[in-house]
């Protein structure tokens, strides 16, 4: 029972991992209709980026500047790349353009830092267990857990109280209207995509201080991070919120009772739920059918 | 018509002479087998992608249940190379059938998460499995054996393993010609251009669907039967999510209209990846990475949409 | 055709200098790519050797390290002229660690490239499911990387060389060393496929052996991130030793982890297999543990060590690892079995490989590694010792005690292998 708390627990903290991916990705579908599969790439790039600056401005400062090139990495390719996407209804296309950019990230990821992976530090403080009993609860575990709910409600006070924030609520609600009134979609759009770009920079970087920082570190998260956008809803920011929470726990879980079905669990949650709930538990109706 | 029939004469003369041509040109024959294998699968998915219109990104799960059915029934049960790809196939067919009632009632991109959904259960079941599919290690101790004719033995060396796969090609392929032409395919490509109207007409859309998936995994099932036999291997990485996103990529990029198109799109997804990789083993995924952005920014419409673009506007 | 061709056009018309061939063979990622090199010796066309292992995907690291280690050899075979007098020539394939793509690699360069004999491998699938492709093609084949028992045990073929170490051998190894320094309550954490489950196999019999407590074995998937609640379970067992067989990135994670965790200062952490290029990745902190390696680049006494090392950091600006070695080993054998043939002929070679021995400049090791004529395994050395946390890199590693593979090796009988040539 003690081993369930504990994996259920440390379920929660990853399941808090894909909620951060998964706000970005949401974002950048509602927003710019774009299925972004090289999400997962920008997450790997921030992390790689914090890493090389942080010897030189510390890991703090670091944290911030590795996403927020990631973010305007992400402005770049979307006016270059994405941007000839938006007059496709068709969501193949944009899904087949990033997932083409995927690749290119991780080959150019590759041959600048290597294809071992590279030793991401963590400031020291942060590195060893709060208490023995709850060892598994380290003080960086901590830190990434609040960093993920505070990137959410910072997330979520923008889009609530910001007048571009609110515009960009507007623009996933129905994108043609605000536009009719005078709003300029481009540029929202623009900001759009590099706030979610942003977010993945951000959790890559708070990824890098547990997992191994390789080429290949986004490959696993991407599905994931699908998963947790379309259990929650496609078009409901909160739903990502809920299904990356949702399927961390559920792992975790299973981990406790049948290690081997703790990658497969997340795609089970995903059939039922569309069975059940087409859109999602959040969703909105009628976004990319 | 007559253009038809001169475009399908010379695709077929060129897939018969492929053993005398291709080596000219720098090519090898299990290439050439492995084109026709993965346009094979792309051209059954292109029935649901291109003509029903429905986003299946999970098809690698019937593709890698054909080969592993394949490799199973040649490790346990026979030592005929067609009765396993018969086995392979119908394992493909019969997966795509039972699972064609979940997907059918979903639309875009939850069609497309709803394979891939499948697919991923399909291959962790695959990975995890040790001991009967092999796991991570993959499935090997198969191998083709040679067709035994009333008259003689043909062993399957790389030339005569192309015709191998041409022959059950050439089926597949006539499978699917025959459907287009029927009114199953109109009905098909109905439902594509306008789902709600298809309705509204009476049609019931969703067992066209499910019948579309069905039909599909079928003729996946059957690639991957060919594939399994093709390396004497299969492992899960067949059922991964990245091979179904292959297969979509072969379809779009020779042109998801267009009969032929999947096909197209294997010879140069499966030659570029081929060629560029020997080239540069360590950087080839910025040139298949590249391909994709190109072939989508410039050529939505496919390789053949442009050609057929300019034969009309000639 | 690739970027490991060691020759420019016209090459061997002029006297070849090591520095031109060493040049050609680094600068080839340009040069090859404008055209491949047409090699326009006069009658005699180049010795080709297919070189497959990982370039992308995971296990990049570890390929790329091993095909240098072979170019260089290239470059010192061709130097003291060749293979039976003519140059050698590699052709490097990219697996990405797919066991079918390794496969349909191999096949290509057999068919189309009409490669004289194969080598690679980095992970135990494909270097299994390249062994047995080659016998197909009844193809000389040296495993350089791959460790599985089978590949020498119950899946042997005649054309098949092992140049790595089995796992057992690094079982022992390993095993050996912890029960003399720590005590014998164990925990095992096992990754789920063929690697894990053969190295689990040894070690635990080991133990049992040695009458000590097996506490518990945690099999995870390959490619596992989250390693916390196996863990948890170990914290909870309180062993004298965690023996981990993870490795590339699982091992990163997994010591990642438990370092923040703070097991390391808890028990003792044992690896059956440490090698320079993950331990360089970790954060220095989680720089720890007993594990062995196989080969190890400072070893002050052996002759000829410093030289290849030196020439291998002018070269690639990295100090060699132990996969480095095994591509240096495996091509250099190439060259050595060649000559004790008089051919290159498959089956000839295999015949005079058996029980050939690699000279101290190949070797760069004690007790003359040699490939034993029952199952084509050969006996190297295995170098146990500890992570050197203080150390920068490449001072990564200490070593404690040099092993000789014959010792530890089962006998082929027990291994269960049978060569057999065909008539």
């Amino acid at each position: 029972m003690e081993l369930l708390l504990f994996d259920g627990f440390n379920g929660l903290i990853q399941g808090a991992f894909y909620a951060l991916m998964a706000l970005g990705l949401s974002l950048i579908i509602s927003l710019n209709s774009v299925i972004n599969f090289a999400h997962g790439g920008f997450m790997v790039v921030g992390a790689y980026l914090a890493f090389t600056l942080a010897p030189y401005i510390g890991f703090w400062p670091a944290l911030f500047a590795g996403p927020i090139l990631a973010g305007i990495l992400g402005i770049l390719v979307e006016r270059t790349l994405v941007r000839s996407m938006y007059g496709r209804s068709d969501p193949i296309y944009s899904l087949l353009l990033t997932f083409g950019f995927a690749l290119i990230i991780e080959d150019v990821v590759r041959t600048i830092w290597g294809a071992q992976g590279v030793p991401f530090e963590i400031p020291a403080a942060l590195g060893s267990p709060v208490s023995t009993t709850y060892f598994f609860l380290t003080g960086y575990r901590l830190f990434v857990i609040a960093a993920i709910g505070l990137a959410t409600i910072a997330l979520f006070a923008f889009l609530r109280l910001s007048r571009f924030g609110i515009r960009i609520r507007a623009g996933i609600l129905d994108l043609e209207t605000v536009s009719a009134l005078g709003v300029n979609v481009y540029l929202l759009r623009s900001v759009n995509f590099a706030i979610g770009t942003l977010l993945a920079g951000f959790a890559g970087v708070l990824a890098a201080g547990v997992l191994q920082l390789a080429p290949t570190m986004g490959d696993d998260v991407i599905m994931a991070t699908f998963v947790a956008v379309v259990v929650g809803g496609i078009g409901s920011l909160f739903g990502s919120v809920l299904g990356g929470l949702l399927i961390g726990l559920a792992a975790g879980i299973t981990t406790a009772y049948y290690p081997a079905a703790s990658d497969v669990v997340i795609y089970v949650i995903m059939a039922v739920v569309l069975i059940v709930r087409p859109r999602g538990l959040l969703g909105q109706e009628g976004l990319f059918e | 018509m007559s253009r038809r029939v001169y475009v399908n004469g010379a695709v077929w003369l060129l897939l018969l002479t492929a053993a005398w041509w291709l080596p000219l040109i720098g090519g090898y024959m299990a290439l050439a087998s492995r084109v026709l294998v993965y346009a094979l699968a792309a051209m059954g998915l292109n029935l649901l992608l291109g003509f029903t219109g429905c986003m299946s990104f999970g098809e690698a799960a019937y593709f890698g249940l054909g080969g592993y059915g394949t490799g199973l029934f040649l490790t346990h049960l026979t030592h005929s190379t067609v009765l396993a790809v018969v086995a392979g196939t119908i394992v493909g067919g019969i997966a795509a059938f039972i699972f064609g009632p979940l997907v059918m009632r979903r639309r875009g991109i939850y069609f497309a998460m709803i394979t891939v959904a499948i697919g991923q259960i399909f291959y962790f079941i695959a990975e995890r499995w040790n001991s009967f599919t092999g796991g991570e290690d993959g499935l090997s101790g198969f191998s083709r054996q040679p067709l035994h004719f009333g008259f003689a033995t043909v062993p399957l060396n790389a030339v005569a393993f192309y015709y191998f796969v041409l022959f059950f090609f050439a089926i597949g392929a006539g499978v699917i010609a025959l459907l287009l032409h029927s009114p199953l395919g109109h009905t098909f490509v109905a439902i594509r251009e306008n789902r709600r109207r298809a309705q509204f007409l009476g049609i019931h859309v969703e067992r066209y669907v499910w019948a579309s998936f069905a039909i599909a995994g079928l003729i996946a099932g059957l690639a991957g039967a060919l594939n399994a036999l093709q390396n004497n291997f299969i492992s899960p990485i067949n059922l991964y999510w990245v091979e179904s996103g292959n297969l979509v990529i072969m379809a779009v990029l020779g042109g998801m209209r267009s009969f032929w198109g999947p096909l197209v799109g294997a010879i140069i997804f499966v030659g570029i990846q081929d060629y560029v990789s020997s080239y540069f083993p360590n950087n080839w995924e910025t040139f298949i990475g590249g391909l994709f952005i190109i072939a989508v920014m410039f050529f939505p419409n496919g390789i053949l949409g442009i050609i057929r673009q300019r034969a009309k506007a000639a | 055709m690739t970027d490991s061709d060691g020759l420019p056009a016209g090459a061997a018309k002029r006297p070849i200098t090591r520095r031109s061939v060493l040049a050609s063979s680094l600068a080839a990622g340009v040069a090859a790519t404008v055209s491949p090199p047409i090699i326009s010796a006069l009658g005699e066309a180049p010795v080709k050797l297919g070189w497959i292992d990982p370039f992308t995907g995971t296990y990049a690291a570890l390929g790329t390290s091993q095909l240098n280690g072979a170019k260089m050899a290239m470059a010192e075979i061709n130097k003291k002229g060749g293979i039976l007098g003519r140059q050698l020539q590699i052709i490097a394939e990219d697996s990405a660690a797919n066991v079918g793509q390794a496969t349909e690699k191999l096949n290509k360069l057999v068919d189309q490239d009409k490669v004289d004999f194969t080598a690679g491998g980095v992970s135990s699938a494909e270097a299994a499911a390249m062994s047995h492709a080659a016998n197909l093609k009844s193809m000389l084949y040296i495993a350089v990387g791959g460790h599985v028992d089978t590949i020498t045990g119950t899946d042997c073929h005649w054309n098949t060389f092992k140049l790595c170490s089995d796992t057992w051998m690094l079982s022992e190894a390993l095993c050996a060393t912890l029960l003399k320094k720590f005590g014998k309550r164990w925990y095992f954490c096992t990754p789920d496929y063929a690697w894990g489950h053969f190295l689990y196999k040894g070690a635990s019999e080991i133990l049992a052996q040695a009458k000590g407590t097996n506490l518990g074995n945690a099999v995870l998937p390959l490619g596992a991130t989250d390693f916390t609640s196996a863990l948890i379970k170990v914290q909870q067992a309180k062993p004298d030793v965690f023996v981990v067989f993870q490795s590339g990135d699982d091992f990163v994670n997994l010591m990642k982890q438990a370092t923040q965790f703070g097991m390391t200062k808890t028990m003792a952490f044992g690896s059956p297999l440490l090698e320079l290029e993950p331990l360089a990745a970790l954060p220095v902190e989680a720089r720890t543990g007993w594990g062995v390696m196989e080969w190890w680049w400072d070893q002050p006494n052996q002759p000829h060590v410093k030289e290849f090392v030196a020439s291998y950091r002018k070269l690639y600006k990295a100090t060699p690892s132990g996969r480095s070695w095994l591509g240096y080993a495996a091509a250099h054998s190439f060259a050595l079995g060649a000559a004790r043939a008089k051919s290159i002929q498959a089956a000839k070679m295999a015949h005079a490989m058996e029980g050939m021995k690699l000279p101290p400049e190949v070797a760069l090791e004690p007790d003359g590694p040699y490939y034993r004529a029952g199952d084509h395994q050969c006996m190297i050395t295995e170098f146990v010792g500890e992570v050197n946390q203080k150390g920068k890199y490449p001072n990564l590693f200490t070593v404690s005690e040099e092993l000789g593979g014959a010792k530890l090796a089962k006998s082929p009988a027990e291994k269960g292998c049978k060569l057999s040539y065909p008539a």
